[in-house]
């Protein structure tokens, strides 16, 4: 049987970390009560007009910069209609023809074979990101046959970012958003939580064989975690290759991922080829964007966004984070990926071997195999960790002191994890772990013992 | 140039019109060949123009809420509302098959 080369591509929605909507000024808020958010542009009532949010064009800006795109100085506002009950308009504004960034790229990395130690970077192309608006959302009860229509995530900020067909399975596409989601947390752009919606993946899967042009695609909505990603991806590739294996066909649809069954179901209400009849939006001149050399001389610069500005102040990215923690601590890459992958588990590091004489590549040990795995059993973010970091570089001091042994470091830690605000001396001396010291001391507990065995 | 039947039925689908009787595709017919005389002019370099206001000022607003909370008022316009929601069909209802379809164009 000939091989199969599956082709994956994503596309991202990120919602804009913002407190106001994209054309209007209502707030953005996460479970608020129905309909509480909205103004009257966002219910579309007659007679209101969009206007643009400075901020969601700088989260736009600095994410096309992050992503190494390159930033157009004038991008277009298009209206793209379909009919649906959480889009009272009938259309949705969004940026078609001429989005604000394009052709970019995002490096990633993979463990080869599940081995920590052996790592690999992979790069993904950045088709486009342009700015658009969210829509409702729909409730639907099918008892009473109806949908409940809550309008309070109508007209949010999104960035929605386009991937090339780059990857190849579920893993890759997981570690792609991955670091799609830190860099987005990084720059502050996105919240990015897939569980409350901030990021949402859909995923283009097709399936062929090398050399033959590429198979028929569909696309994959619904999924709510990294982890479902990937799952829902290599379902799809295996249920493709299956179907086409045993002489069938593979439709140009859309299929929602069922995480309680683990695959892939065609969805219902998606009515064939949409015909989205885009038009300019008329109420929206262009979006011109400036830099240092282009800047207006007379104009507000309230209204004015520079792109070198903004480039200038962006702050270190994951990539470059993980380089210097590498560089500065002697320790190892993967140790660096996963000091990132936890939210403050870096910044908790770098506190204890500031306050600690214990050598980085030795503190990494305790960081990441015992807080971390203690964090991971209780389910804690290091935020609620019960041990701070003043404590356990305490704890550790003793250690390196030699005041202690490895061994009694690990009781004490385990004391110190109950949280009842004791520190590491004192529970070295309730426990009576210290070390001794003293050679005379020594010997004179050696040579009792030997006394004491004497008789046998 | 007559517009197609298939064409027809595809625009009464998408724009939920209804082109009703022969009149109706006729004044359509009549339309299209107005709108046509656009051809006419060359336009050859010259990039085409979104609208009137595509040289002025894109205006940005500054991130601060200003709008919202007027849940009560916005209820008001909607003839159904369960506990402060819209209350819409299940999903949208799909326009009847073509081939169920009583459409004077069928007719015709």
């Amino acid at each position: 049987l000939a091989p199969w080369v599956p082709v994956v591509g994503l596309e991202i929605h990120a919602q804009i970390s913002s407190n106001s909507k994209l054309f209007s000024g209502s707030q953005v808020q996460f479970a608020a009560p129905p309909n509480s958010l909205v103004s009257f542009f966002d219910a579309s009532l007659p007679g209101t007009l969009p206007v643009l949010n400075r901020r969601c064009v700088e989260a736009a800006v600095m994410t096309g910069l992050a992503l190494n795109c390159s930033i157009n100085k004038k991008s277009l506002f298009d209206r793209k209609h379909y009919f649906y009950a959480d889009l009272p308009a009938g259309y949705q504004i969004t940026q078609q023809r001429v989005p604000v960034a394009v052709n970019g790229s995002l490096s990633y990395s993979l463990c080869i074979d599940n081995k920590m130690s052996q790592m690999v970077t992979k790069t993904v192309r950045i088709k486009q990101i342009q700015l658009e608006q969210d829509s409702g959302k729909s409730l639907h009860d099918d008892t009473r046959s109806q949908t409940l229509v809550d309008l309070n995530r109508a007209g949010v900020g999104l960035m929605e970012v386009v991937m090339e067909p780059d990857m190849c399975c579920g893993e890759e596409a997981a570690a792609a958003v991955r670091e799609l989601q830190l860099i987005l947390q990084t720059l502050g752009s996105s919240q990015a939580v897939m569980a409350e919606g901030q990021l949402r993946v859909d995923a283009n899967v097709s399936v062929h064989h090398p050399g033959e042009p590429y198979g028929v695609r569909t696309e994959v909505k619904n999924i709510n975690s990294i982890r479902f990603l990937a799952k829902a991806i290599d379902y799809e590739i295996q249920r493709q290759i299956e179907e086409l294996e045993s002489g069938g066909t593979i439709l140009n649809e859309t299929r929602a991922f069922d995480s309680k069954l683990g695959c892939t179901v065609p969805m219902r209400d998606k009515e064939g080829k949409q015909d989205y009849r885009f038009m300019p939006e008329p109420n929206l001149p262009p979006l011109i964007l400036y830099d240092a050399k282009s800047l207006p001389a007379n104009m507000n610069h309230q209204q004015v966004i520079n792109i070198d500005w903004i480039h200038e102040r962006l702050p270190d990215l994951p990539s470059v984070k993980r380089k210097k923690l590498v560089e500065q601590y002697g320790i190892l890459p993967e140790h660096s990926f996963t000091l990132l992958n936890e939210d403050g588990l870096a910044e908790f590091f770098e506190s204890v071997v500031k306050q600690t004489q214990m050598k980085p590549k030795k503190v990494i040990g305790w960081i990441l195999k015992d807080l971390l795995s203690y964090l991971k059993q209780h389910s804690l973010t290091v935020k609620e960790s019960p041990v701070s970091s003043f404590l356990l570089a305490d704890l550790l001091n003793l250690l390196e002191k030699k005041e202690i042994s490895s061994t009694a470091a690990k009781q004490v830690l385990a004391e110190l994890w109950k949280g009842e605000g004791k520190t590491p001396l004192e529970i070295v001396k309730e426990q009576k772990l210290e070390l001794l010291q003293d050679q005379k001391e020594l010997e004179q507990i050696c040579q009792a013992v030997i006394d004491g065995h004497k008789n046998e | 140039q007559k517009v197609s039947v298939e064409v027809l039925e595809h625009l009464e689908r998408l724009a939920l019109v209804d082109f009703r009787d022969a009149e109706g595709v006729e004044r359509l017919q009549k339309a299209i060949q107005f709108a046509d005389q656009l051809h006419e002019v060359n336009t050859d370099g010259v990039e085409p123009m979104d609208s009137v206001l595509e040289d002025r000022c894109l205006y940005l607003r500054e991130d601060d809420v200003t709008e919202g909370n007027c849940t009560k008022e916005l209820l008001e316009n909607a003839r159904e509302k369960v506990e402060e929601y819209f209350v819409a069909p299940p999903g949208n209802i799909p326009l009847p098959k073509l081939e169920e379809q009583e459409t004077f164009l069928q007719g015709s």
